[in-house]
């Protein structure tokens, strides 16, 4: 047995975020998630307090703990004082250190993720820096989008500051800066989780017969986990079409 | 009730914010996204309430993104967030100015967590010395820049130009706020009014004029949802938590939507394009879409900054009809011009153009 129960405890979220739940279904009644995708935070919560590292292993296993948006909506409402948000934080967490992530669509998409904004950290020190929001991934920025992309340093130097400069917006950070950044996640075990998710993923690769490269994101598997979805994950029937007030 | 209880209770939901000598820290977003706003934020303060603020350019972002997208761990982030407490520490500064709600709401978690398990702290001491050689204090405080301009909205109203108000009926103008989950709904304390009477917008838009729209969705996520975005097969879910609250305000009119958080207006705005792509609505008056504003860009236009110094020509929104209603001139020449004076080419299909 893997005791996965005492593994998400050592986690310091998990352990604030549970305490016993009652089951009243709060959390899921607020929950943006719930009304989007065939998914209940309650149950999450319901299961993970059962102990049982086989139900445990299920969840981590599945699609559902991928749904929650973290908002955090919930934190706020429980009665009990739990954070069903931040659960799921720590069993994600402890899918990925386990290679389990990948079992499910929605897992394999964290190493679309890592590929973007986890490279973009030790890449430029930024999560998002406007160069890596290329228009071709991102077709709901608009054509205003374009013409910021293309005219990126005009953009902002319109706003007072100066493109790749030494200091204001998308400024470029000294070497030193950037190795002082990749010794923190050296030291705090944050290398290891990418390499976690880049061998994982690897492997899933070769198993779904997927092209797969080292690093970047020019390659049939990072394509595939970008933009797949098979259809399943949806309520059946939205909510809100009836509520549309269209002229 | 007698004043003193009155009093006792509203204390909870109020938030002392310092006075001056401010550590700046940007945001990933909101400099990527809208650089205008913070240049802004720091030109008002400085130039005009005369107001000491810092930033050392060598912080970097708190990797809050992938910190939510689940691809950083809390030790990591605990000890990014740690070397920018100390280099506001090496700088003599012990209130820190935070540019970004994710950013914020992180703060608030990493010093809640080192309060309630000490061991957190040291051991974020132990990594951050072993990775940099550097050592912190823990701040006094901790505030968003939007506390910052909530403290000074009366200043500010002083110098108002334009106020929120219809210039041809004076009428105040109906504004929408969305304040951004992880402001207050995660540690309500840190927010000014909580989780429950959250008002640092409402303070600044009632300060400059405005009436305040309350409408059913009027809490919900914008949709953000960190995975929920990034990742382009997820997208849907994003995008229907911002059209279910347009929809849920359409039926009370608002002239525009100010924001507290970068990733929010951002996403109100872009979201507003891609349904009007999709099947054609839009949910302003008229036909129109609503301007979706930072509360920097909000304060800059009804103090009387020229509107495309501040960026509001990069919003797929245009906001000329909130301009309009202000009685703001403007140039329309001028919008895409570079800083010395050269024609750019006009994006197509904007909003409101
Ligand atoms: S709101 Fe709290 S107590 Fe109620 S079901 Fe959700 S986690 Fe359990
Ligand atoms: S944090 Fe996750 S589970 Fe909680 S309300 Fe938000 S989306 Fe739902």
């Amino acid at each position: 047995m893997e005791n996965l129960y005492t593994q998400l405890l050592e986690d310091v979220r998990f352990e604030e975020g549970l305490n016993a739940c009652m089951n009243c279904g709060v959390c899921t009644a607020i929950c943006p998630a719930a009304e989007f995708y065939n998914y209940d935070p309650r149950m999450i919560v319901d299961m993970v307090q059962t102990r049982n590292d086989e139900v445990i292993r299920d969840l981590l296993k599945s699609e559902t703990i991928w749904y929650c948006g973290q908002c955090m909506s919930c934190k706020t409402r429980c009665p009990r004082g739990n954070t069903p948000g931040q659960i799921i934080m720590a069993l994600r967490l402890l899918s990925q250190k386990l290679g389990y992530f990948t079992e499910s669509e929605k897992g394999r998409q964290q190493f679309a993720v890592k590929r973007t904004v986890g490279d973009n950290i030790l890449e430029y020190g930024y999560c998002v820096p406007s160069y890596d929001v290329e228009p071709e991934r991102h077709p709901e920025q608009g054509p205003v989008w374009e013409h910021i992309y293309e005219n990126l340093e005009h953009f902002i130097a319109r706003a007072g500051g100066e493109l790749y400069g030494k200091e204001g917006p998308l400024r470029r950070f000294t070497p030193e800066v950037m190795q002082e950044l990749r010794d923190i996640f050296d030291v705090t075990g944050g290398l290891d989780l990418f390499d976690a998710i880049e061998e994982a993923s690897e492997k899933k690769a070769k198993e779904m017969d997927m092209e797969f490269t080292k690093e970047g994101i020019d390659c049939e598997y990072f394509r595939h986990v970008y933009t797949f979805d098979s259809g399943i994950h949806f309520i059946e029937e939205p909510i809100m079409e009836d509520h549309e007030t269209g002229r | 009730m007698k004043l003193e209880g009155k009093k006792r209770i509203w204390s909870e939901f109020q938030k002392e914010i310092p006075d001056d000598h401010f550590f700046y820290v940007r945001s990933c977003i909101r400099q990527s996204f809208f650089p205008g706003s913070e240049q802004f934020f720091l030109k008002v303060l400085k130039e005009d309430l005369g107001k000491d603020i810092f930033e050392d350019p060598n912080h970097t972002t708190c990797t809050g993104i992938g910190y939510h997208g689940d691809v950083v761990q809390f030790d990591t982030i605990q000890t990014v967030v740690a070397r920018h407490f100390a280099l506001a520490t090496e700088h003599g500064y012990k209130d820190v100015v935070i540019s970004c709600v994710t950013s914020f709401g992180i703060y608030e978690e990493i010093i809640e967590t080192w309060k309630h398990y000490p061991e957190t702290l040291e051991k974020t001491r132990e990594n951050l010395y072993k990775a940099t050689g550097r050592v912190f204090d823990v701040p006094d405080s901790i505030t968003h820049s939007s506390d910052i301009i909530y403290k000074f909205k009366d200043e500010i109203a002083a110098k108002a130009k334009f106020p929120l108000i219809d210039h041809v009926t004076g009428e105040p103008l109906r504004i929408v706020e969305h304040i951004g989950c992880h402001y207050s709904k995660m540690f309500p304390k840190y927010g000014v009014g909580g989780a429950e009477f959250p008002h640092v917008l409402i303070g600044m838009i009632e300060a400059w004029g405005g009436e305040v729209i309350d409408y059913p969705e009027r809490r919900h996520c914008c949709g953000f949802g960190f995975r929920q975005y990034i990742v382009q097969a997820n997208r849907g879910y994003s995008l229907s938590n911002s059209r279910k609250k347009f929809v849920s305000m359409q039926p009370y009119k608002p002239e525009a939507i100010i924001a507290n958080c970068p990733g929010c207006t951002m996403f109100m705005d872009k979201w507003q394009y891609t349904i009007k792509e999709m099947d054609g609505m839009t949910y302003g008056q008229h036909g129109q879409g609503i301007p979706v504003l930072t509360y920097e860009e909000l304060a800059g236009i009804v103090m009387g900054y020229n509107p495309w110094d501040l960026g509001l020509q990069y919003h797929n929104v245009q906001s000329e009809p909130l301009l309009d209603k202000m009685g703001i001139k403007y140039d329309q020449e001028e919008k895409y011009l570079t800083k010395d004076g050269k024609k750019l080419p006009v994006p197509k299909d904007l909003i409101n153009a």
